[in-house]
């Protein structure tokens, strides 16, 4: 197996052929922050909070879907990335309607929690207030879509680990949503085997246990790729 | 020449408002108005969202009571579950509703109305306030503050925070009580029970001497009362069912559900606020005039079912010669119910139950259509939401304690500015008076009309074509 070197924040750092940015980061123990990457599923480069800076390449990188390659210097907290990080934090919250003192996520929510790491502390752009539907149709889980910021992580967990692909993204651009199975209400799809995995892997308040009030959202993150590893490689490490 | 006098804002109580008083060609007051002059909308913006979420929604309709909200949504909630939510729970409620009542009232008597007794209507506005009451008796002020801290810490330690604590839930609470807060309550018990009995005698003191003509004069007018009473009649604050009195004590209704609210409370709209009137139905607008909060929980219960506050409400009784009907005594009654809430506590706190953890029901959407009611500091608050069968909010309705004392307050700030003012002079301490009338009841505007804000004072003097003749500020 064959092995690049390549220095991230000035650290020489050497990982296995195929692996990303990012994954060579988490090795050396050098911080990227991430919004839509989850472990055990495909990356999917939705949120842009990874986004990192390559010597020679004119456009910033998402972090969770770059190859690490030979001789690379990367650049994970530049003035430049910070900023930008913020930014596109205020334009998440911007984009829905996130109201935390009444959301079952509250203290317990990615979301917040990278706002705060990237200090943001207000939101330079309007609000859009969009109208989104609240859809309680599951027996045991509900889906808020004001709380939605599109990671597809959810999509994803279903997809690859679950296997039952009952949800998916709909529309284009600020339209975009996701819907379950042919944009029909989520108690109604025939697909959906009640794993609530979806409910494991959302960051946000999205999805959650009906029931669920102010703050009680919990979450077993871990669980997702336990399973992997244990399909994959046959290790029940829980 | 007719004049309109308009104070606006009015200062120390919950949100904002502005009182106009009508001259007529005498220069006598021939009406006054007390207009509440903010909008939220609360009841809009809470559909399409789970019912779950209503009690943390509404709770931010104020900072002052959101406990009363956290209740009568929890209690909505229950019902929309259908399930009869453990003892446990029920108990727990009930400690935190007390704890309300008793950091309400502190609030209400010692920081916002006691400076008007204890330092004179007429004193400096600028010293005539909490911060004039610790200068001149820092003893009481300090007791007053303890007391309410003391309620707000019960709260935080059933609640884990003292304002906006998620903590009452649909179909129950979800946390008993630990071991030491109920050893902190314990503690503390004794010296809020000093601290209300220093008080009473105080009050009661002044109602004999110095107060003596307000009775008379703040709002003492015979109207219909309600407040909720349990199965034996007694005083009630979480639970039990609607009574309606009168002024000679007959019970007018007894044993209403909140269910049926709609059948025995009428609301009225006026242009001139954005508060509603609501009024006892069978009776019209605006015969049907009532009014709640602790002198109409204390008029319409048989008694307590404590001893000490028992025997207060026994005098209260004798120095009225029977029901009494002065707004006035409100402060009295507050006093009262603080001492209730504390005999009660500690009978709670003494309880195992509240230490249970079987204290949260579970139950899918088994009713569209709830109403839930408790009793607030400022009187019984209604929730009533309609859901679809997935429990999202369709439509809401909060009947609002204020609220139902607007008749009441309108009466009372033009009894009191009949009684003062005789033409155009309006001296300052006269002002103080009349926002003083509206103290009586504690106003809450912030919930009431789901408003927010401090209330200052404005003035207004106006000519019978409506000409605004002179104006106050401050
Ligand atoms: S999902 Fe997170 S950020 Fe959005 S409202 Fe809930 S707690 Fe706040
Ligand atoms: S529902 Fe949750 S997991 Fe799915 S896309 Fe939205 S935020 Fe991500």
């Amino acid at each position: 197996m064959s092995v690049n070197t390549l220095k991230i924040d000035g650290q020489d750092i050497a990982v296995e052929e195929g692996a990303t940015i990012l994954q060579a980061a988490r090795e050396a123990k050098i911080p990227i922050p991430t919004l839509c990457y989850l472990e055990g599923v495909s990356p999917a480069a939705a949120c842009r909070m990874c986004l990192v800076e390559v010597k020679g390449s004119p456009k910033l990188l998402p972090a969770c879907h770059t190859a690490a390659l030979e001789g690379m210097e990367v650049s994970t907290n530049t003035p430049k990335l910070q900023s930008f990080r913020r930014m596109n934090m205020e334009l998440l919250f911007a984009e829905g309607n996130h109201v935390c003192a009444v959301c079952v996520a509250n203290g317990n929510c990615e979301l917040q929690d990278l706002a705060i790491r990237v200090g943001m502390d207000h939101s330079r752009f309007a609000y859009r207030f969009p109208d989104r539907k609240v859809d309680m149709s599951h027996p045991q889980f509900g889906i808020d879509h004001n709380r939605c910021i599109l990671c597809t992580r959810c999509v994803r967990v279903c997809d690859e680990i679950e296997g039952a692909h009952v949800w998916d993204v709909a529309q284009r651009g600020e339209h975009c949503f996701i819907v379950s199975g042919m944009n029909q209400p989520w108690g109604k799809v025939d697909a959906c085997t009640s794993c609530g995995k979806c409910v494991d892997a959302c960051p946000t308040g999205a999805i959650f246990r009906k029931g669920s009030t102010i703050g009680e959202k919990e979450r077993d993150r871990e669980k997702l790729s336990f399973l992997v590893t244990a399909r994959e490689k046959q290790q029940w490490t829980r | 020449m007719t004049r309109t006098i308009v104070v606006d804002p009015v200062t120390r109580i919950e949100g904002h408002a502005k009182i106009s008083i009508f001259l007529d060609e005498a220069g006598e007051v021939s009406d006054a108005r007390f207009h509440v002059v903010e909008y939220r909308g609360f009841e809009k913006f809470c559909e399409g969202r789970p019912f779950t979420e209503m009690a943390g929604i509404t709770a931010r309709i104020c900072g002052i009571c959101p406990v009363s909200h956290l209740l009568a949504s929890a209690k909505t909630g229950d019902k929309i579950l259908a399930v009869k939510i453990p003892p446990a729970a029920d108990k727990l409620r009930r400690m935190m509703n007390l704890a309300q009542l008793t950091q309400s009232h502190a609030l209400s008597f010692f920081h916002l109305s006691s400076p008007d007794f204890l330092l004179g209507w007429d004193s400096d506005p600028a010293t005539r306030n909490v911060f004039g009451l610790i200068a001149a008796n820092p003893d009481l002020a300090r007791a007053g503050i303890r007391l309410r801290q003391f309620g707000q810490t019960v709260i935080e330690k059933l609640g884990a925070r003292k304002i906006h604590a998620a903590w009452t839930v649909p179909g129950g609470v979800r946390s008993p009580l630990s071991e030491d807060g109920r050893q902190w309550i314990l503690d503390r018990l004794p010296e809020s029970f000093a601290t209300v009995s220093l008080a009473l005698d105080l009050f009661k003191d002044m109602l004999d001497k110095a107060l003596k003509g307000e009775i008379d004069i703040f709002g003492q007018f015979p109207t219909l009362y309600m407040a909720l009473v349990n199965s034996k009649g007694e005083w009630e604050h979480y639970d039990g069912h609607l009574r309606f009195t009168d002024s000679h004590g007959n019970i007018v209704a007894d044993g209403l559900s909140e269910d049926d609210y709609s059948q025995f409370i009428g609301e009225a709209v006026e242009p001139w606020s954005y508060l509603k009137f609501p009024y006892y139905q069978p009776l019209g607008y605006p015969d049907g005039i009532y009014r709640v909060g602790p002198l109409a929980r204390l008029n319409v219960c048989d008694r307590i079912g404590t001893d000490a506050a028992d025997q207060e409400l026994q005098e209260l009784r004798d120095l009225a010669g029977g029901v009494p009907t002065s707004s006035f005594l409100y402060h009295y009654a507050r006093l009262i119910e603080i001492l209730a809430c504390l005999e009660k506590l500690q009978i709670l706190v003494d309880d195992p139950d509240v230490l249970s953890s079987r204290c949260r029901a579970q139950g899918g959407v088994n009713h569209l259509d709830a109403v839930g009611v408790s009793e607030a500091p400022r009187g019984t608050l209604f929730h009533h939401y309609q859901v679809d069968e997935n429990g999202l909010i369709q439509k809401v309705n909060l009947i609002i304690a204020t609220g139902q004392n607007n008749l009441a307050m309108n009466k009372t700030v033009a009894q009191i500015a009949k009684h003062y003012i005789h033409g155009p002079e309006i001296p300052e301490g006269l002002l103080n008076r009349v926002e003083a009338g509206i103290r009586c009841f504690d106003p809450c505007l912030s919930c009431s009309t789901h408003a927010a804000g401090q209330m200052p004072l404005h003035l207004q003097l106006v000519a019978a074509d409506g000409q605004i003749l002179d104006e106050v500020r401050r």
